[in-house]
């Protein structure tokens, strides 16, 4: 018996004694955190996301004392470029940018040119929330391993949405059927222009679909084809702009510019990065009530977006702070709850406990999300060289036709 | 103290501006350690010229810095000519002066709504007029010819030249020379046009080519009215600039040079046009035509600026009525419900921004009045003849923050900031501010203070007063209108500047205007509504105290209570 015990006490010390060291390693960064000013650079073009920022504002300061300070930029290009400056100028330790909200080519670029902190997520106590072991997509940004240079916050996924009452037949569900739609349907269809993020994310759901050699795009775009394996997307748009908004020779600026068309009626279909997007337009009395989402047959792309610190960010604990509380189920739930923003959450819900649980359980019964089910069907982002070559390409043969 | 004024406004506006194009040069010729870039070379140049659609972009900015000051430049000269002293002439002065306060993103945004195939207009004409159930496929904003651009330029630069041609004219003794033309017979119109025209190019002269520079290399307008595919030139290079792939800072910096080429090249060509229309004019005066068909000129000369007014006008109502909308659908004319949410919701967060934005307006513009009333007053006193509408004199380089584009200078100044260690934000924002207060502070007073009748200052030093107190005492009240004039338009560039504040405050800094570009991002027009009308009245209310207060203080002296 007391063998036995010593041995349980003896295993509770093997397997907790790295748990008690992140433990106090983490008490010791709250300490540190504690008084300090955070500026948080995030995208501010809806007021929904700001809200709930300001409400991470004020729940961080109750709770750890840190002050966050929401920066509000309009393209997450100029915190990276702001951050490259100081580089420039040789500013390694007193940054002005100490989180930034990215993903992708953003990710991807920081990362290549040393400008990020870490790696520092595995740090955060909430980040075993999201079970990366079962969840490979939390670790992963546009297949670039993150290694703990930024810290998953909440997932994207293209969901489509049209006005029912306008639109009487079956909304197309593949590539096939939206070029035949937009035939039937001149100018209520077009996406936004290349190089914003939901243009270049259609270009690359499109190539999924139609290219015939899929496998390559998981891959740096060096290695393989460029011309045989986007040809037939460079076919497809051929065939479809003519059939665009404005005959495909205007594009709009970006997803809400596409969600302001649908609104003033000029579009029919429109598709979104965030699959509740739709549902919140029409509480905002911005879309009609017959507002209805879906998802192509065979999936979308999706992708998770991230918080991540920058190289010489001086209040990198405050940082790592609200980073964490951004992981709580605690934010997470309320950034996926659909009054307040509607991003969907990146914790591994069917892994928390029963309590914790209910936080996330949703009312399905607006027709204007996407029935649950529709979103369980998730293509993975290419590799992100191929965005960058996708945009080039677009715009050497669309722009000044 | 005083004689180093001039001094201190030239180093203060020419040493950023040069240290900025410096840092803009170097790495469009390959140098920027930061990245890589330690050899010269030309490959950012030979990246730039295969981007697609550069050709156009450049067409497009150069054309529209030449048509839009073309067009306003005829559309004031044409209103002045017509003007005689009746009501509606004081009626339309008095509706164009508060537009010069409307920021050019808030103009911008309400023309867009204003004549959008779902717009404004075709809400009103839909569906009894024309038919339409939904809004026709048009192209009208962000047309490839770059004509919504210019239209939203116009707007803008009209009460910005009339105002500097309306502070010109007194010292040409316009009626005069009016009347003496009219003497031999000349009809009214064409005896302005050939007699007080000649004089008073020379003075607004500068104006106009600070409006020809804004004109090629605006952003926040061309972005939200300017062609797409491509873009203006100025609306690429920050594309570029704020690429996630940063290699191609090299390319936007060789960008901003070229844009810095562009703008050269329209204001030599306008310059060249200068030359012609002088020769041509010669002729025209010349053969002593004392005009003919002077009432459609008249008409046109009152109802284009009625009409350019009027749509200013009238687009501010529509975002004032997106501003408070439930749902609109197209082709309602009127929301079907309204509600105060937008406004509501936006409320808790103006506080702040609105804070920031008169702290720093007020800071540069004193600084700026300080400066430009020391110089002014150290020429008077120097006794040295003002170097009104001469290129050439070293007040001149005032003007170069108006010509030299932002873009081309902005970013390579961060770096330069950076480099020097400059932490706090706050006055390097103000800094960046008064490089643009300054020259249109300058603008404003000068003609003023320059035209100020001496014998005052004479009487009072006669009466034993020493020149301090004479500038106290005597200056200073009688010149009170146009101090504050100066001072309302400074607070109006400050509030609508958004690049500066942007680069130099690490976006740390959040104004009104910062706020709402950035969610102007948003597309929702509910939202801009609320946020370009807060924009627009926050410079109104620096015109109203300088309209209002000289009333207030000389209500016993009406010639002390200004002509605005």
């Amino acid at each position: 018996m007391t063998m036995f015990r010593s041995l349980a006490a003896l295993l509770v010390l093997t397997f907790s004694s790295p748990c008690l060291a992140l433990a106090s390693d983490w008490e010791a960064i709250l300490d540190e955190a504690r008084g300090q000013a955070v500026y948080w650079h995030t995208w501010a073009g809806d007021t929904r996301i700001n809200d709930y920022v300001d409400w991470v504002k004020r729940r961080v300061r109750d709770e750890y004392a840190v002050e966050l300070v929401h920066v509000k930029i309009d393209d997450t290009g100029s915190a990276v470029s702001r951050v490259l400056a100081e580089r420039s100028a040789g500013n390694h330790d007193d940054g002005s940018v100490d989180l930034v909200w990215l993903n992708g080519e953003n990710f991807a670029a920081m990362k290549e040119n040393d400008l990020l902190y870490g790696p520092f997520a595995e740090q955060l106590p909430n980040f075993s929330l999201t079970h990366p072991e079962h969840n490979p997509e939390v670790v992963t940004d546009f297949t670039l391993p993150t290694e703990g240079y930024e810290s998953p916050w909440g997932k994207a996924q293209i969901t489509f949405y049209y006005d029912a009452a306008e639109l009487e037949e079956e909304p197309p569900r593949n590539m096939a059927q939206l070029l035949a739609w937009a035939e039937i349907n001149p100018g209520r269809f077009t996406y936004p222009r290349i190089p914003d993020f939901l243009g270049s994310t259609f270009l690359k759901q499109a190539l999924i679909a139609l290219t015939n050699d899929n496998d390559a795009l998981y891959e740096p775009v060096v290695q393989s084809d460029f011309e045989t394996v986007t040809a037939p997307l460079w076919e497809y748009l051929d065939a479809l702009h003519p059939h665009l908004w404005r005959s495909g020779r205007q594009f709009p600026a970006n997803g809400p510019e596409l969600r302001r068309l649908m609104s003033d009626g000029e579009l029919t279909l429109a598709f979104t990065f965030n699959p509740a997007e739709p549902a919140a337009a029409v509480a905002d009395s911005e879309l009609p009530e017959s507002t209805r989402s879906y998802v192509l047959e065979g999936g979308t792309l999706g992708n998770v977006h991230f918080v991540a610190i920058p190289f010489n960010s001086p209040r990198r604990a405050g940082a790592m702070v609200v980073a964490n509380f951004l992981l709580s189920p605690e934010a997470q739930a309320r950034k996926q709850d659909l009054s307040v923003w509607g991003d969907p959450t990146v914790l591994d819900v069917t892994r928390l406990d029963a309590e914790t649980r209910s936080l996330f359980e949703q009312r399905s019964d607006n027709p204007a999300l996407p029935p649950p089910e529709a979103l369980a069907e998730t293509l993975p982002e290419p590799h992100p060289s191929w965005m960058t070559a996708l945009q080039g390409a677009w715009q050497a043969r669309y722009v000044d036709r | 103290m005083l004689r180093l004024a001039p001094l201190l406004i030239v180093t203060l506006l020419v040493g950023p501006i040069l240290a900025g194009l410096v840092m803009a040069l170097l790495p469009a010729f390959g140098y920027l350690p930061a990245l890589g870039g330690e050899r010269p070379s030309l490959a950012p140049w030979r990246e730039l010229f295969v981007q697609p659609g550069l050709a156009r972009s450049v067409a497009v900015s150069f054309a529209s810095g030449l048509a839009t000051t073309a067009v306003s430049l005829a559309v004031v000269l044409l209103f002045l000519a017509s003007v005689s002293v009746s009501r509606l002439d004081r009626w339309i002065r008095r509706l164009v002066a508060p537009l010069l306060s409307l920021p050019h993103a808030a103009a911008a945004f309400g023309l867009a709504f204003l004549i959008a195939p779902s717009g404004l207009l075709a809400r009103l004409i839909s569906p009894e007029l024309s038919g339409w159930q939904r809004p026709p496929d048009l192209l009208i904003v962000n047309d490839p010819w770059g004509l919504a651009l210019m239209a939203g330029l116009v707007i803008k630069e009209i009460p910005f030249l009339l105002l500097m041609s309306l502070a010109a004219l007194p010292q040409l003794d316009a009626e005069r020379r009016v009347a003496m033309a009219r003497s031999l017979g000349y009809r009214p119109m064409t005896a302005w046009l050939k007699v007080v025209v000649p004089a008073l190019y020379p003075l607004i002269r500068l104006p106009v080519y600070a409006v020809i520079a804004y004109a090629t290399a605006v952003v926040d307008v061309a972005l939200i009215l300017g062609p797409t595919l491509p873009p203006t030139l100025a609306v690429s290079i920050l594309t570029w600039y704020q690429d996630p792939d940063l290699s191609r800072r090299f390319m936007a910096s060789a960008g901003a040079v070229l844009q810095l080429g562009v703008t050269a090249t329209a204001l030599i060509a306008w310059w060249c046009l200068e030359c012609l229309v002088a020769r041509l004019g010669r002729q025209w005066l010349a053969r002593g035509g004392r005009g003919q068909g002077e009432q459609p000129l008249r008409l046109a000369g009152k109802g284009l600026i009625l009409l350019a007014s009027l749509t200013a006008f009238v687009s501010l109502a529509g975002l004032a009525l997106s501003s408070i909308a439930g749902f609109w659908r197209f082709p309602d004319a009127l929301p079907q419900t309204v509600t105060a949410a937008h406004w509501l919701r936006a409320l808790p967060t103006l506080a702040g921004p609105v804070a920031t934005t008169a702290l720093i307006a007020i800071g540069a513009t004193l600084v700026a009045l300080i400066l430009v009333l020391a110089a002014l007053e150290n020429e008077q006193r120097g006794g040295r003849h003002p170097a009104q509408g001469k290129l050439l004199s070293a007040l001149t380089l005032l003007y170069l923050p108006l010509i030299v584009p932002q873009i081309a200078f902005l970013f390579g100044l961060v770096v330069v900031m950076e480099s020097l260690g400059t932490r706090p934000r706050l006055w390097l924002v103000i800094f960046g501010h008064l490089l643009f207060v300054l020259p249109y502070v300058f603008l404003s007073l000068s003609e003023a203070y320059r035209r100020f009748d001496p014998r005052w200052s004479q009487l009072a030093l006669s009466l034993g007063t020493s020149r301090h107190a004479v500038f106290w005492r005597v200056r200073l009240p009688m010149l009170l209108a146009p101090l504050l004039t100066a001072g309302a338009v400074g607070l109006a560039i400050s509030i609508g500047q958004y690049l500066p504040t942007l680069l130099l405050g690490a976006g740390r800094i959040a104004t009104v205007t910062t706020e709402a570009v950035s969610l102007a991002a948003g597309g929702n027009r509910r939202v801009i509504g609320v946020w370009a009308l807060v924009q627009a009245s926050l410079p109104l209310v620096g015109f109203i105290i300088a309209v209002g207060l000289p009333r207030l203080l000389w209500s016993n002296r009406r010639g002390m209570r200004g002509s605005l």
